[in-house]
């Protein structure tokens, strides 16, 4: 195995990693705050298609990233609606979104088809950038390096700031932080718009950095695989960094194993492992106290002061 | 009261109920409806763009007797069978369906339904009302592997399969065993991805497969993912069920076309006419079914003649790639030279041939 195959095979697993991560980053920091919103994967596309068109009109992917992020975050505000508002139940409403944005996304994609868009330029000199060495540093879309960032900001803000603080009690007592006098319902619904925001951008990705070209559907489950990262991260922002590579390390096996012209296992078994892992994960957390559960105490349940 | 009596409540019920046959409109000609079944969106720019383009065919050529129906987006397992029950009762009278996994269902469906004609793409079970249509896409398969044998530098092709079914063991060994008539030393990498259309996974797929030495790829996935992977890279590959050079200019080589107008054509006239009948249609180069798009000049003329001379070869009926001596992967000799595989057993063809190295 020479130095090339593994950089090479380093910079396709961070290309498969990084939509879930920035997924999973918006997810967590939505479940920290008390709600479950199983709408990742139709936020994820609507972002697609939103970068997507974003960029096609207006030439500059920089737009088109924060197009994304826009409509993702609008269509989760239009969760939250039904969610913090209407006090509906989370988990079909967050499957309501999902199906939402998959139509939605190949209706307003439909003109879109067999057009491409213009790609970011890379944020390093290219002595760095395509050095066939550095570039397994340097070498990667702007994007991948924002969600790096994006993990180390919502770690610190999570542990070390007073807002975070206030998402977290949200999360883990909403009556108590109510009685205090923090508005549960509005961090709620800045977390949600965050979460939305987050998943737009990572459905971007696929549409503009992976293969820039819209494909109805293309993020291909994607979001449900970021469900279950946060689940197998414990809600830990540092652990959710280490499984989306973790997670797209066992992707990437499967098919550098199948290319290599060896099965270990059959394809649907490995299809399987990223939730099969999510699985012996929450195992582990109920078996042995230790780990403990770190999953906010009010997930999924409504607000429902007294008063 | 005297006048709401059984009998004449009855009487009046009785007239009501032939209000209805009053109102039906006189038997005018109505137009038949042609229903369509796609594994994909139209929009994937490629195996199921093409079906639909065959359909609009069939819409402009006989637009005034037939209506076209679509339904997209639909799986290969048991909800297709709603699917297809639904499209027999809404009144469609030929029904295609345009993936192999969606063959049992096909003939399911046709048993419920004996009046309804089904035809299966890329299938082979028939029935009195089910019939099977497919394209000799492997012979465009082997203008691609003569491409592909001459111009790859490091000698290991790569494709991105879907499933190990026939037609695309069919795609791989024309594929390999057209390049190694170039290079007889050429290998073939393969990957399954257990999807015809996954755009990210495709994408994955490949960068695994250049990275383990293929310097040119060929897919029998349905988007252009691949293609811009390779004109990323720099590398060459192929378009598939449609020409994609618009997605990857560079490395776009050339693409199998596939044209189903003319066949969709012919078969709602057989059922207008009253002469349809169940067969099994595998039509190709020859009938038109299956175009090679236009070279890129990248190409030198030496290989792009080696090329066109694959191809008319099978327009003429000249040339069958599948012509022994051929071994499979495990060495064993399964056609004898000089023989030329019928095309039955290239319908159940479930080996690979020498040089393929596969996991499956």
């Amino acid at each position: 195995m020479s130095m090339d195959f593994i950089i090479a095979a380093i910079i396709t697993v961070v290309g498969i990693s990084t939509p879930i991560l920035l997924a999973g980053l918006g997810e967590l920091v939505v479940e920290k705050s008390g709600v479950l919103n199983l709408g990742v994967e139709g936020m994820m596309l609507i972002g697609a298609i939103a970068g997507f068109a974003v960029t096609s009109m207006t030439f500059n992917p920089w737009l088109g990233i924060m197009g994304a992020a826009v409509a993702g975050a609008a269509s989760a505000l239009l969760f939250g609606f039904f969610v913090l508002t209407l006090n509906s139940n989370q988990v079909a409403t967050g499957l309501a979104l999902t199906i939402f944005g998959t139509g939605l996304s190949s209706l307003i994609g439909l003109s879109f088809v067999g057009r491409i868009v213009p790609q970011f330029g890379s944020i390093f000199p290219p002595e760095l950038a395509r050095d066939p060495l550095l570039k397994v540093i340097f070498g990667y879309s702007p994007v991948v390096y924002l969600a790096l960032v994006m993990v180390l900001a919502v770690a610190w803000f999570l542990k070390s700031t007073r807002a975070g603080l206030i998402l977290r009690a949200v999360g883990e007592n909403d009556l108590s932080a109510h009685s205090i006098g923090y508005s549960v319902v509005g961090v709620r619904y800045a977390a949600v718009a965050f979460g939305g925001a987050m998943a737009g951008i990572g459905g971007a990705y696929f549409s503009m950095v992976i293969t820039p070209m819209w494909a109805e559907r293309m993020t291909a489950g994607r979001g449900w695989i970021a469900l279950a990262l946060v689940v197998f991260a414990g809600w830990r922002a540092g652990r959710l960094l280490t499984g989306a590579y973790f997670f797209g390390l066992l992707m990437a096996l499967e098919l550098y194993a199948k290319a290599a012209g060896f099965s270990i296992l059959p394809s649907q078994f490995w299809a399987a492992m990223p939730y099969l892992m999510t699985v012996v994960v929450l195992a582990l957390i109920s078996m042995r106290e230790r780990i403990g559960s770190n999953a906010p105490a009010c997930l999924g349940k409504p607000f429902l002061p007294a008063t | 009261m005297a006048i709401l009596t059984r009998r004449n409540f009855l009487a009046a019920a009785g007239a009501a109920a032939s209000l209805p046959l009053i109102g039906s409109p006189a038997l005018a000609q109505e137009k038949i409806k042609v229903g369509f079944v796609f594994l994909g969106p139209i929009g994937d720019y490629g195996w199921t763009w093409a079906h639909n383009k065959g359909r609009e065919a069939l819409q402009s050529a006989l637009g005034d007797k037939v209506e076209t129906v679509y339904v997209e987006n639909v799986a290969e397992d048991a909800s297709a069978i709603p699917v297809m029950r639904d499209l027999a009762q809404q009144g469609c009278k030929l029904i295609f369906t345009t993936s192999y996994g969606y063959m049992d269902q096909t003939v399911q469906v046709a048993s419920e339904f004996p009046d309804v004609k089904f035809e299966h793409c890329t299938g082979f079970k028939r029935a009195d009302n089910v019939s099977t249509y497919n394209s000799r896409f492997h012979e465009g398969r082997a203008v691609l592997g003569t491409i592909a044998g001459k111009m790859s530098t490091s000698g290991t092709l790569g494709y991105l399969g879907s499933y190990k079914v026939p037609e695309v063991v069919l795609g791989v060994n024309s594929f390999i065993l057209a390049a190694q008539r170039q290079n007889p030393n050429a290998t073939l990498k393969l990957v399954f991805i257990d999807s015809w259309f996954d755009p990210p996974k495709e994408a994955a797929a490949t960068e695994t497969l250049i990275n383990l030495g293929c310097d040119i790829v060929t897919t029998h996935t349905d988007s252009p993912a691949a293609l811009q992977i390779l004109e990323q890279k720099g590398l060459h590959g192929f378009g598939q069920g449609a020409d994609m050079s618009s997605f990857a200019p560079n490395a776009h080589l050339t693409a199998i076309e596939d044209i189903w107008g003319p066949y969709y054509i012919e078969r709602a006239q057989a059922l207008l006419d009253g002469s349809w009948v169940s067969a099994d249609s595998w039509e190709g180069i020859k009938e038109g079914t299956v175009v090679i798009s236009s070279y890129n000049p990248a190409i030198p003329a030496d290989v792009v003649a080696l090329a066109e001379e694959v191809k008319n070869g099978y327009a003429a009926q000249t040339f069958d790639i599948f012509t022994g001596p051929i071994y499979d992967n495990e060495g064993t000799l399964r056609v004898k030279d000089g023989e030329i595989m019928p095309l039955s057993d290239l319908a159940v063809m479930d080996w690979f041939v020498k040089g393929v190295e596969s996991a499956a």
